[in-house]
Order: structure tokens, then C-alpha cells, then sequence
């Protein structure tokens, strides 16, 4: 085919199956991520836009008193992203490799492992709001029963132990996702390399170590930038569990949840302060998209060439 | 030997206590939802031995949850036929043919991937408001048809343009037309991608529940998931019914992927594993 090449039918039929999709782009999505970045340069009143603010907004998000509140879901965003990174990814590759050396049975156990992933969030944090109840969840009477009185603690109603106990909710709902991610990866190594390491006299361990986990930066570079994306717009969870003021005490919050009071008003905040709201999405538009797309760059310069 | 033998032993252990973690709290729920309030709440780790229907049929008689039901299935519905047909089409065109400025539209769209539509909410909730499309049905389906669009092209382009040239030709010696050629030789052709699309589009769109918050306000408008807090709000100490109501959010979904989990596996995790 010619470049431009396209007979009048096919000029025709390209704008017609075209034009509609890339419209619905541009309307619903495009236009609106752009006007978020218009927005968090004017003032507002509701939801009503004043005069123009310039970084007014940006000043005061870091300022008192939204300064506090900020840092502190800045904070659990960064917790988040580090204890599910470290959590997730290993108990990951360890499954994934589990199910790799499985001759017999792997279509069972990756059907198990990757069930929860197609639940919605509602569902899975109600689930486990249900299963950790003080009093009639089935954690904490297996604690009592076996004698671990003092580790029967309030999971989700304590400040200390709430973010930890998301952070296993959200391990428990998705290490099946980095595991298949992984197994593929594992799947995707030459079996040259392996055998001629076997013959080499290498054992399973120095195989893995040695030449399979460095064949895994790829798979690695993925999953590390989806968490960072994931952590860093983390809202479902703690919103089903906590609401939107992040309970106990502010324990769960996040950018998102913060974002998301600032923009409609909660009931302990009240109204709502869409300049500002407006200038934390784009913060929080930055951070991902700067700590993503670097995050990417770098691991994928640490990637081993086949 | 005997190291060898240890360490299956280990990993077989690992899944075996993996498949364990997973299986035991939906067990729980499920048992549950089978026993009366009153008789949970006085034992909560019984089994349901004389299984209590009647929560099911308290959940489904109050009316909310059939309307819920029926909403979540015309939005997702709604909404994937709008992106299967809007990313054949133009997945056909960016995979067949080549003409001036198509790696610009494509740019352009795989841009749409990186950005979180979450973000977007504010400008979105302004703007459909001014289009009256605020708390409706058609509104959602739009956000998400055009949320889900970027990487469904993506794919749809890719299934496309992995298939042999000759095909074209063959058809248009043979007097189809483009949109004979599309829909009569090709289609057929890219059913795994489509199939692909579907479940990384409709399943993300069944269970949020994060769009239907901020868009939807009538009660009778709302979806399953977001409709599923309003009733934990209203049902909070009655257990069975809370069960019961968790158990039929969940069952769709879950029956659908005990009949097709590979290609659940495959379109969930499309875009983060090749090939």
C-alpha cells in the first residue's frame, strides 16, 4: 500500500470509523484533563468560576491548613506504594515461581490465585470489614480461641493498625495480578539458558538468583510502575473502609480521598474548594506521571538484553 | 533427593496455602449469608447447616437491589457495545491502512491511556452537567466508552494489523466493498481481540463505583457497587441480609469466571504482559 495512497471509499470509511471515537476522546476525556489544569489557576466559589488566581491555588494547598493534611496523605501514599511494593512483588515472584516448577495442576491454582482480582473493591472491602469485626468477625474469635488474646486487636478501627490493615486487604485482592505477570515472564525465558546452566552443575537456587530473576526486569519495570501509578490514585479502599475523611482519625487518608473532599465538600469540611481541588489533581497528575514515566525510563535502562 | 523433594514440598505448600487465604473469607461470607441475624450474631463461626434462604429473598424484595442490578447492566452494557464498535472500527483503520497523520492520531491516542480519569472528575462533573448529561445513564456510558477507548484501539489496531495484506487484496479483487471487507472477512478474523477488549473494558466498569458516586444522584439511577454502600448503610447490623447482599453483588462476576477464567486472566492483565 502506497503512503496516502487511500482510494476515495477508503478516505471516506477512515473518517467515518475514526471521527466518532476519537471525538468521545477528546470530549470526555482530553478536554476535561486539560480544563482541570485552567481550573486550578482561578478562583472559585461552589461551583461557580471567579477571577483569575494564578498560583493562588497551588500557594495555598501548601499553606495553612491544608498543609498538614497534604503531607500526612502524602506520606500514606508513599507507605503505601513501598510496603505494597515490597509485600506484593515478592509474594508475587514467590507464587509465580511456585506455579512455574508446577507440571500438574497450574491451571488450577492461577484460577484460585487470580479470583479475587475480578472483585469489585466495594465487595472485597465490606468482605473483609465483615472478617475482621471485633466482635463477630472470624480473625479475631480464631485469636481468642487459640489464646492470642492481645493480638485480637480493632484492625480497621485503630489508627495505628488501619493503614497496615488496607495495605494486607489490598496484598489479599491483588497478588494474583503481579503473579500471572511474572509467571508470563518466567514463561517467556529461552530454555536454552537454563539447561545449559543445568548442565553447568548450577543449582535451582543459583539459576533463579543468576539468570532468571535478572530475565525478569521487564515483568519487574511493569509491575513497579503500575503500583507506583495505583498507590499514588489509591482511593477505592480506603473510601469503602474508611470514607472520605480517611477514618480512624485521618489514619487512611490520601491524595485521592483529599482530592475528592476538596472538590465536592465532605460533611466534616463542608463546601467544597474546587481551585484547590483542582491544584491537587494536577499535583497529583505530576507525581504520577514524573515518577512513572522516569521510574520507567530508569528500570528500563537496568533491563538485561537478550 | 531429598532436598529436591523439600523444596516442591515448600512451593506446593505456598500455593496450597495461598489457594487457602483466598477461599476461606468467601467461604465465610457464603456460610453467612445462609444463617438467620440473630443466630450469627450469637455464634458467628457455625455452619450454616439449616441454610436460611429467606435473606436472599429479603435482599431481592426491597426493590433497590433488581434496580441496581438492572442499571449496572445496561451501563456496562451500554457502554461495551459503544467501545467494541467504535475500537473495531477504528482499530481497522489505524491496523489497514496507512495515510498521512496516522502515527499522529495514534500518539494521540495512546495518550488518552496515561491519563487517570479520575482527575478529570471536576471539568467532567461542570461539563456534564452543561449538557444535561449529569445523573443519567448515557452520561456514564460516555465517560467510560471514551475512558476505555485508548487502550481498546490500541489493542483492537494491533489484532489487526498482525493479519496478512493478501486478505484485503483477495476480497477487493472480488468486488467488496470496505465495508464488506470489514465486517464480512476481517471481523471474524479479530473475535480473541475483541473478546480481550471485553473483559478489560466491562469488568473495571461493573465494579467501580468511584463515577456512579460523583454522577449519579437519584436512587433509582444508581449501580450495584455504589448502591451496595447506600444499603450497608441502611442495613448495618442485620447480617444476614448484609451477606446475602454481598453474595449477589458478587455472583455474576464470579460464576462468569469459573466458566472463563483464561480469558478473564488474558483481558485483565491485556496491556501489562505481552503477547
Amino acid at each position: 500500500m502506497a503512503k496516502s495512497g487511500l482510494k476515495r471509499d477508503q478516505q471516506r470509511f477512515t473518517y467515518l470509523l475514526l471521527l466518532p471515537a476519537i471525538l468521545t476522546i477528546i470530549i470526555f476525556t482530553s478536554l476535561p484533563a486539560l480544563t482541570t489544569l485552567s481550573y486550578s489557576f482561578f478562583h472559585w466559589t461552589g461551583f461557580q468560576r471567579g477571577s483569575f488566581a494564578g498560583i493562588e491555588n497551588f500557594r495555598r494547598l501548601f499553606a495553612f491548613p491544608f498543609r498538614d493534611s497534604l503531607f500526612m496523605a502524602m506520606r500514606h501514599n508513599t507507605l503505601v506504594f513501598i510496603g505494597i511494593l515490597i509485600i506484593q512483588t515478592s509474594l508475587g515472584i514467590l507464587i509465580a515461581y511456585a506455579l512455574y516448577r508446577l507440571k500438574r495442576g497450574q491451571r488450577f491454582f492461577r484460577t484460585v490465585i487470580f479470583l479475587p482480582v475480578i472483585f469489585s473493591l466495594v465487595i472485597v472491602g465490606y468482605m473483609w470489614q465483615a472478617m475482621l469485626d471485633p466482635f463477630y468477625g472470624p480473625i479475631n474469635y480464631l485469636l481468642h480461641k487459640v489464646g492470642w488474646d492481645s493480638l485480637a486487636l480493632t484492625w480497621l478501627g485503630s489508627t495505628a493498625t488501619a493503614l497496615p490493615t488496607l495495605v494486607f486487604i489490598n496484598l489479599w485482592r491483588w497478588v494474583g495480578f503481579p503473579a500471572i505477570i511474572f509467571l508470563a515472564g518466567l514463561n517467556a525465558i529461552n530454555s536454552e539458558y537454563l539447561e545449559a546452566a543445568k548442565i553447568d552443575g548450577a543449582s535451582e537456587g543459583q539459576i533463579f538468583r543468576k539468570i532468571m530473576f535478572p530475565l525478569l526486569a521487564p515483568s519487574m519495570t511493569i509491575v513497579t510502575v503500575l503500583t507506583f501509578i495505583g498507590a499514588f490514585e489509591w482511593f477505592d479502599l480506603p473510601y469503602v473502609l474508611g470514607g472520605s475523611s480517611g477514618s480512624p482519625a485521618g489514619a487512611t487518608d490520601t491524595l485521592a480521598l483529599m482530592f475528592y473532599r476538596l472538590s465536592f465538600g465532605s460533611v466534616d469540611s463542608g463546601a467544597n474548594e474546587i481551585g484547590i481541588g483542582a491544584a491537587l489533581g494536577v499535583l497529583i497528575f505530576t507525581i504520577v506521571g514524573i515518577g512513572a514515566g522516569f521510574g520507567s525510563k530508569y528500570l528500563r535502562s537496568r533491563e538485561v538484553q537478550m | 533427593m531429598i532436598k529436591l523433594f523439600a523444596s516442591k514440598l515448600f512451593f506446593r505448600a505456598i500455593l496450597i496455602f495461598n489457594t487457602i487465604i483466598v477461599i476461606l473469607p468467601l467461604l465465610f461470607i457464603v456460610n453467612s449469608s445462609l444463617r438467620e441475624t440473630n443466630d450469627f450474631a450469637r455464634s458467628p463461626m457455625k455452619l450454616a447447616s439449616n441454610p436460611y434462604w429467606q435473606n436472599f429473598k429479603n435482599v431481592w424484595a426491597g426493590g433497590t437491589f433488581p434496580t441496581y442490578m438492572k442499571n449496572s447492566l445496561v451501563v456496562t452494557g451500554g457502554s461495551l457495545i459503544l467501545i467494541l464498535l467504535l475500537s473495531l472500527g477504528a482499530g481497522f483503520v489505524l491496523g489497514r491502512y496507512k495515510f498521512k497523520g496516522h502515527s499522529l492520531i495514534l500518539g494521540f491516542i495512546l495518550s488518552g491511556m496515561l491519563i487517570p480519569a479520575k482527575l478529570a472528575i471536576l471539568p467532567l462533573f461542570i461539563q456534564l452537567k452543561w449538557m444535561h448529561l449529569l445523573d443519567s445513564h448515557i452520561g456514564l456510558i460516555l465517560v467510560y466508552t471514551s475512558g476505555a477507548l485508548p487502550a481498546a484501539i490500541f489493542i483492537m489496531s494491533g489484532f489487526f494489523s498482525a493479519l496478512p495484506s493478501d486478505l484485503d487484496n483477495a476480497a477487493r479483487i472480488d468486488g467488496a466493498s470496505e465495508f464488506q471487507l470489514l465486517r464480512v472477512v476481517l471481523t471474524p478474523l479479530v473475535r480473541p481481540g475483541l473478546a480481550i477488549v471485553a473483559i478489560y473494558s466491562a469488568i473495571p466498569i461493573w465494579n467501580d463505583f468511584f463515577l456512579p458516586l460523583v454522577f449519579l444522584q437519584s436512587p433509582e439511577k444508581k449501580t450495584i457497587m455504589q448502591g451496595l454502600t447506600a444499603f450497608f448503610g441502611e442495613y448495618s447490623s442485620q447480617w444476614g441480609i448484609i451477606f446475602a447482599g454481598l453474595m449477589i453483588a458478587a455472583l455474576p462476576l464470579i460464576t462468569l469466571y469459573l466458566i472463563i477464567s483464561e480469558q478473564f486472566i488474558k483481558g485483565l492483565t491485556a496491556g501489562a504482559v505481552k503477547g
